[in-house]
């Protein structure tokens, strides 16, 4: 079976949240739950004296990657309002290859899951 | 064509309006409410067959933000059926002021009620005692002078906020020394391939100064575009005493101390000049002064600027060099050259550095608007009559700021409040707010101020909102509720016109209660209170299609266009061909017609014609004995994405982005302080105290802390003396009043100085009870 991620390009990330509250409008998910998260690495002052923060959008258990949008041909709720464009839907295969063409992106291949 | 790979394609080339899954759905550009500066972002609404909205989505078809939204439309449908929207208009008793004893009532008794008032106190104590006092970034923020002169008949317009620190002092000056309007960098926004159309130029440096537009979207500038001019090549430069995230992505970061700009735009010049890196050709032919502008920035080598500012020389003049080599570059100069005395003159030096290195109105540089493009401005003014008009307050002390923008000085117009009767020209007797919340610590220096001489010595007052804010449950006898983006039919320009952009079509889809929008208000209000203004229009559309599209066509024709790309309008080098003067002929539209290093206009003023540097009134160099008690510098209001302002607190999902109001703290001295990440401290200027919540972080250097603006607590008690807690986290209580430049314009908003202590209560919003609040939708 064919498997799908996001790709996401945490080096323009501008940490909008647009994708948050995007998934929440959608899925309906209370505050305090989210389905997309932005993770926030930073900002903090290396030697040379340029700062880290990357945001980095992280899915949670609870994405479904908006599989009844994509199988209509739209894109999932986040990845069409990312306010910077830096999200992408697509086959792992295809999102693999864009990965190989431009650093500081990463590749998640969310399924809700139990335990 | 795609502006990113992410970009939706599915309703790309859908009319208008068409059916989807047995749902409406209806494209448009949102703009306000909820507040937002008029970026006219692209929104699809799906309506269902009871005309309720059930989903709204970032239409792919806009050409700028191309299904993009940020999350303030996102959760429109939170706002619209928020059980805490006011639906109906409504009406108090004056004593019932800032109880919650509201009664409904039909538009017909608001409107005879304001027309009758309007007549009383224009008979009794003259037109100029009624006072409008309007906010920003919504429909109505703009309209201000309107809503008083076209309207309501008086001269006294009044943005609040102390020395106009919002936008105006930037357009003074552009006005004064260039003839033009705010000069936008360039996204290539009004051409048809934009970043690919042949016109354009992508920039070679991009330098935020002062300005945070991702968050904001400053004046209609979609700040995001920067980042599709990043990922196509662009480098950035950061001026800015904080580090956000922007900065951490661009080659050059100067972190000033707060309220120095003014010093570092001199160095800059001083470097470019004595280097001989200026464009000799534009300089000859379209700029006055340039001799005595050089003469003036000798006066601040590197070196002294550098001990200013706090940074190191030789990073002033790479930061110069590199500014000057690159060819196109653009500045983006923000809110915080506004937000302090000696802003006009910072301004004053970016826009000769952008002269001076050939970038105004070429590709990729800085964008200024056809004179044919503008909208009419002064709607009413002429037939309030010459008496009328010498009467707006501050004409004679302050011209150059009330003749440019029609508005009354707002620091005296507090001056006359508090005097009541004895207020030196005139006693204000009736206040209007339109759009505005500026008790809650937005656009008003000492808020608590304003309010105890409103509530004393305004006789009677209306407010126009979609909530009930403090500032209307304060002082209000009639509410008038204000229908949001969705619910009416309107017309966005971005950059308020100023620039040859897009026109856009607010486009209604449903109906929530019985509100109205701000043209709409505007113009019915309008017929009763000043018919001689509006009788002449056939109808509301045909007022809109003359007010906000000056006949170029109608409305009926933009809501099936939905974005209109002003292409027709969009042309560098104006200039050359006459295009930036009414008379038709080239050169700027100064006294000069050249660019004004050396400024005839601020001459005339009184001003000083040339830039120079002024210590904040309040700064470690100028009040160095009360370091000890004040040991930080204190910057406030910068943007966050989940609030416009005030708006937005009862949003669970974006008050869940910043429940509380922050205060950032660097590690040293949150050390040094005893103060926690997350704990909450007293913060004290000279002018007064409240408390927020520390956020520890590198953001800000040592020595330097940022407090959050705009906060109150609609979850809490709405009434008299808690007013929604309105007073308890309001920074804007610690900016002093009437501090502020020679013109009349900035405040030290974002250069003042306080003390932090760590207090040992806590003040934490409980989420939940937001929920509880807000979070169960009425439909």
């Amino acid at each position: 079976m064919t498997a799908y991620g996001l790709l996401i390009d945490y080096e323009f990330c501008t940490g909008c949240q647009s994708c948050e509250v995007a998934c929440k409008e959608i899925h309906n998910i209370p505050v305090g739950q989210w389905g997309i998260r932005v993770l926030d690495d930073g900002p903090w002052e290396c030697s040379d004296g340029k700062f880290n923060w990357n945001k980095i959008p992280t899915p949670t258990r609870l994405c479904d990657l908006c599989v009844e949008r994509t199988d209509k041909g739209q894109q999932p709720f986040c990845v069409h309002h990312c306010l910077a464009g830096v999200m992408q839907w697509g086959t792992v295969e295809d999102l693999a290859k864009e990965l190989e063409e431009k650093p500081n992106q990463v590749l998640f291949v969310p399924k809700p899951y139990q335990y | 064509m795609k502006i990113f790979k992410g970009q939706g394609t599915a309703d790309l080339g859908k009319p208008w309006r068409f059916e989807e899954d047995g749902l409406t759905v209806t494209r448009g550009c949102a703009w306000s409410p909820p507040g937002c500066h008029p970026t006219g972002c692209g929104i699809k609404t799906y309506v269902n067959s009871n005309g309720e909205l059930v989903r709204v989505e970032g239409d792919e078809n806009h050409p700028i933000t191309n299904g993009r939204l940020c999350v303030r439309c996102l959760t429109i449908r939170d706002y619209v059926y928020n059980p805490d929207r006011v639906l109906y208009p409504m009406k108090r008793a004056r004593e019932d002021r800032g109880k919650n004893k509201w009664e409904r009532i039909t538009w017909d008794e608001a409107y005879d009620t304001i027309a009758e008032k309007v007549k009383y106190f224009k008979d009794k104590y003259g037109a100029e005692s009624i006072l409008v006092m309007g906010g920003t970034g919504r429909e109505g923020g703009p309209m201000l002078p309107a809503y008083a002169h076209a309207c309501l008949g008086t001269p006294n317009a009044c943005y609040t906020q102390s020395g106009y620190s919002c936008y105006i002092p930037r357009v003074a000056g552009t006005t004064y020394v260039m003839g033009a309007t705010y000069p936008e960098m360039d996204y290539a926004g009004g051409l048809p391939g934009r970043y690919d159309d042949p016109m354009f130029k992508l920039p070679e440096l991009i330098v935020f100064w002062g300005k945070e537009p991702l968050p904001s979207n400053g004046d209609g500038l979609f700040g995001h575009a920067a980042i599709d001019m990043m990922r196509r090549g662009s480098k950035l430069m950061s001026i800015d005493p904080r580090v956000n995230w922007v900065s951490t992505r661009a080659d050059w970061h100067l972190r000033l101390r707060p309220g120095t700009d003014a010093a570092l735009g001199m160095a800059m010049l001083n470097v470019i000049i004595e280097e001989d890196l200026y464009d000799h050709d534009f300089v000859d032919k379209w700029c006055y002064g340039f001799d005595q502008l050089a003469e003036r920035v000798k006066t601040m080598p590197a070196e002294k600027a550098a001990e200013i500012c706090g940074l190191d020389a030789g990073e002033i003049r790479e930061a110069a060099r590199v500014y000057a080599a690159a060819k196109p570059a653009q500045i983006a100069w923000g809110l915080a050259i506004d937000q302090k005395s000696n802003g006009v003159q910072a301004g004053h030096c970016i826009m000769a550095l952008e002269a001076i290195t050939g970038n105004i109105d070429v590709p990729g540089g800085q964008l200024i608007g056809d004179v044919n493009d503008g909208l009419e401005l002064g709607f009413g003014w002429n037939n309030l009559g010459p008496e009328l008009q010498s009467k707006i307050l501050g004409i004679k002390e302050y011209p150059a700021y009330v003749g440019l923008v029609l508005n009354a000085q707002c620091d005296m117009v507090l001056d006359a409040l508090e005097a009541g009767d004895d207020a030196k020209y005139y006693p204000f007797k009736m206040g209007v707010f339109e759009d505005t919340n500026f008790l809650a610590g937005t656009c008003a220096a000492q808020p608590k101020r304003w309010h105890d001489a409103m509530v004393k010595n305004l006789e009677w007052c209306f407010g126009i909102d979609v909530w009930m804010t403090p500032t209307i449950q304060a002082t209000c006898e009639i509410f008038l509720p204000l229908s949001s983006t969705v619910e009416h039919d309107t017309v966005v320009y971005t950059h308020y016109g100023a620039s040859p952009i897009m026109a856009g079509a607010v486009n209604k889809s449903i109906t929530v209660g019985d509100c109205k929008g701000d043209c709409e208000i505007f113009y019915e209000l309008g017929l009763r209170c000043m018919p001689i203004n509006f009788e002449k229009y056939k109808d509301y559309y045909d007022f809109l299609a003359d007010y906000r599209l000056a006949y170029k066509r109608t409305f009926e024709e933009l809501r099936e266009e939905v974005v209109h790309q002003k292409t027709e309008m969009c042309g560098y080098y104006k200039y050359e061909s006459g295009r930036l003067r009414p008379d038709g002929m080239p050169g700027f539209n100064t006294p000069t017609g050249r660019v004004e290093l050396y400024s005839t206009m601020f001459r005339q003023f009184g001003e000083d014609p040339l830039p120079y540097y002024e210590e904040p009134q309040f700064s470690p160099v100028s009040t160095p004995d009360k370091m000890e008690e004040y040991p930080f510098v204190l910057t406030t209001g910068a943007r966050t994405y989940c609030y416009f302002h005030s708006e937005g607190k009862q949003i669970p999902y974006l008050r869940e982005m910043n429940p509380d109001p922050l205060i950032e703290i660097n590690p040293e001295d949150a050390l040094k302080h005893g103060i926690a990440d997350g704990q909450w401290v007293e913060v004290a200027s000279p002018f007064g105290k409240c408390v927020l919540k520390a956020k520890v972080s590198q953001i800000v250097k040592p020595g330097v802390v940022h407090a959050q603006h705009g906060f109150w607590f609609p979850e809490k008690d709405p009434e008299e003396p808690s007013l929604y807690e309105v007073w308890r986290s309001n920074i804007n209580e610690r900016i002093p009043h009437f501090m502020v430049g020679k013109l009349g314009f900035g405040a030290p908003f974002k250069c003042l100085i306080c003390s932090v202590k760590p207090v040992s209560e806590n003040y934490d919003t409980d989420m939940m009870e937001v929920w509880d609040h807000f979070g169960k939708l009425v439909i």
